[in-house]
């Protein structure tokens, strides 16, 4: 089974769920796909023992080919590529690499060379598998380094992905194809707006979800509110606590420091086993 | 004018409360609030939505069924794994490039525009606010950022303002280096976290990428004293202005809840600590 950890507003807990989670568990891989600013590793301390780049194809032109004909142009949505008099401008920042420009150039001149914009980094600690994707500085697009950090799902492990914050591609494509999403937020105005647009994300992806609420204390009662209207099950609270924050603030694990959530966490993965089911059976 | 943007790389450091603090501060000011993913600016500023703008921006790839003989080489053709196996188009991972519909040789696949969001320009206790809503499951949040910020210009021009006040989004990708460029200054919100720490510096970098002078503020700081001090002497030699340290307090999270700025709400040792980092950025900006 494959379970991914998002949430609409950030820093609502996603890293500490899946951290947690997968300290739990046996026989897991962790794939932090927030490749932006991916922060599992700092709790699992993983050795690494692999790393790969990931690259994105770029459109080069070649002069002697070139007559200026303009195809190129033509066939590029994005206007990464524009002709200044008969003289080809690639503009790698908005290319996509989708390559058709290649493709379609009646004179082969154009050949497509690899951008490297991230690193895909693998490892182990104990029973767990880690992996984690880490875009370059600078560069735009997360959804190619996210795909390559998916490409290593192992589907005979229970896998657990760390997602992005937000509504858009990052996010989708992190937790696109997987088997249930667990919603982290916080029971504030911030932590419910930004859930209500998270929920209508994996509602159009229709993947099974329930919704953690975390520093459960601290803010209102809407949440509950909205997720019993809603028919949404909330998995799991974890109160406020200063402990909790300062285990966090050094980058150690819960359930390590605090063995009684070690079986917390274990029986959010049957309910969410069940919640599986039960929405598959429907 | 000057632009401030407010960022962290990390999620959840108290960007919107600080963006909030400032526009109740500054005198003569818009706002804007470019996470367009998840915005929440305008539920602490009291907006009412003056005028509402649709957003459209891309292509989505339509096969017409009639026309389509299924002989898959637009399946072949896509990078994006956007063909299913029945020559139909799944729209999430459509990444509109149009490849599909030129080499379709039987002109069986439509481009159609997206529309990938609203816009708005509303009215707050504070004055104009422009903020946007990414339509669910969209992209180019980028340009939709690029948008909200042309927009807050304009008026900002119009109406003779000293400041924009940009609320940025978390991570260090297109958004929020559209967020980023081209601004006066940018406000890093860190909490005292060894991922607060690793996320800010490498929001700093993008930061520096771009050529934008970079401020912090340490948010929440008495949750972990130690770790503030590392940030700190971090900070220090990089030679990094720190332009104040806000202490945790649950009177945050009840303003946030009445809907109201901390400065409105009450007067404590938070609100204190941030009309000082306001002062500092007036005086050096």
């Amino acid at each position: 089974m494959v379970i991914s950890v998002a949430s609409g507003k950030g820093g609502t807990g996603k890293t500490t769920v899946a951290v947690n989670l997968a300290l739990s568990l046996d026989n897991v891989q962790l794939l932090d796909c927030d490749v932006e600013e991916p922060n599992s590793h700092i709790f699992i301390k993983p050795v690494f023992k692999s790393k790969s780049k990931v690259f994105i194809p770029i459109p080069v032109v070649d002069k002697t080919k070139c007559d200026g004909c303009g195809r190129c142009q033509e066939v590029c949505i994005y206007n990464a590529v524009a002709i200044a008099g008969k003289k080809v401008l690639i503009f790698p920042e908005l290319c996509h690499g989708c390559g058709s420009c290649t493709y379609f150039c009646p004179h082969d001149a154009i050949k497509e060379e690899n951008e490297e914009i991230g690193v895909v980094e693998a490892g182990e600690k104990s029973s767990i598998q880690f992996i984690h994707g880490k875009l370059n500085i600078g560069k735009m697009m997360a959804p190619p380094v996210i795909r390559a950090v998916k490409k290593h799902i192992n589907k005979k492990k229970t896998v657990i992905i760390d997602a992005p914050p937000g509504t858009s591609c990052p996010v989708i494509t992190a937790i696109k194809g997987t088997d249930f999403v667990i919603l982290v937020t916080e029971p504030t105005p911030f932590g419910l707006n930004d859930l209500m647009l998270a929920v209508e994300v994996v509602r159009k992806l229709k993947i099974p979800f329930g919704v953690i609420v975390n520093r459960s204390d601290l803010g209102n009662k809407k949440t509950d509110d909205y997720c019993a209207r809603e028919h949404i099950s909330i998995l799991m609270k974890i109160p406020f606590s200063k402990k909790i924050a300062g285990i966090y603030s050094r980058g150690d694990s819960i359930v390590e420091a605090m063995p009684e959530y070690r079986e917390k966490f274990r029986e959010l993965f049957e309910k969410i086993k069940q919640n599986k089911d039960e929405s598959s059976a429907k | 004018m000057k632009q401030i943007v407010i960022i962290s790389g990390k999620g959840g450091t108290g960007k919107t409360v600080i963006a909030g603090a400032f526009a109740a501060l500054a005198r003569d000011k818009v706002m804007a609030d470019c996470d367009v993913d998840a915005a929440d600016l305008h539920l602490l500023l009291g907006s009412t939505i003056k005028k509402t703008y649709v957003f459209k921006s891309g292509f989505t790839a339509f096969t017409h069924r009639d026309r389509c003989e299924g002989c898959g080489v637009c399946r072949t053709a896509c990078r994006f794994e956007a063909v299913r196996e029945n020559f139909s188009i799944d729209p999430i991972s459509c990444e509109g490039c149009a490849f599909c519909s030129f080499i379709c040789p039987r002109q069986a696949i439509e481009m159609k525009a997206n529309i990938s969001g609203k816009w708005f320009i509303s009215e707050t206790r504070f004055g104009p606010l422009v903020h946007a809503r990414l339509g669910i499951a969209e992209e180019n949040s980028g340009k939709l950022v690029a948008l909200v910020r042309q927009k807050a210009e304009e008026i900002a021009a119009e109406k003779n303002c000293r400041w924009i006040i940009i609320d940025g989004s978390p991570g260090i990708g297109c958004p929020v280096i559209a967020s980023i460029t081209g601004t006066d200054c940018a406000v890093i919100v860190i909490e005292p976290t060894l991922s607060g720490l690793h996320d800010a510096r490498r929001v700093i970098d993008v930061a520096g990428h771009f050529n934008v002078p970079v401020r912090v503020i340490i948010n929440k700081y008495d949750l972990n004293c130690d770790m503030t001090e590392k940030i700190e002497h971090w900070f220090k030699d990089k030679n990094i202005k720190i332009l104040g340290k806000v202490g945790f307090s649950k009177a945050v999270v009840r303003s946030v809840v009445e809907g109201k700025t901390i400065i409105e709400y009450s007067e404590n040792k938070v609100t204190r600590t941030l009309r000082s980092i306001w002062r500092l950025i007036e005086e050096e900006l």
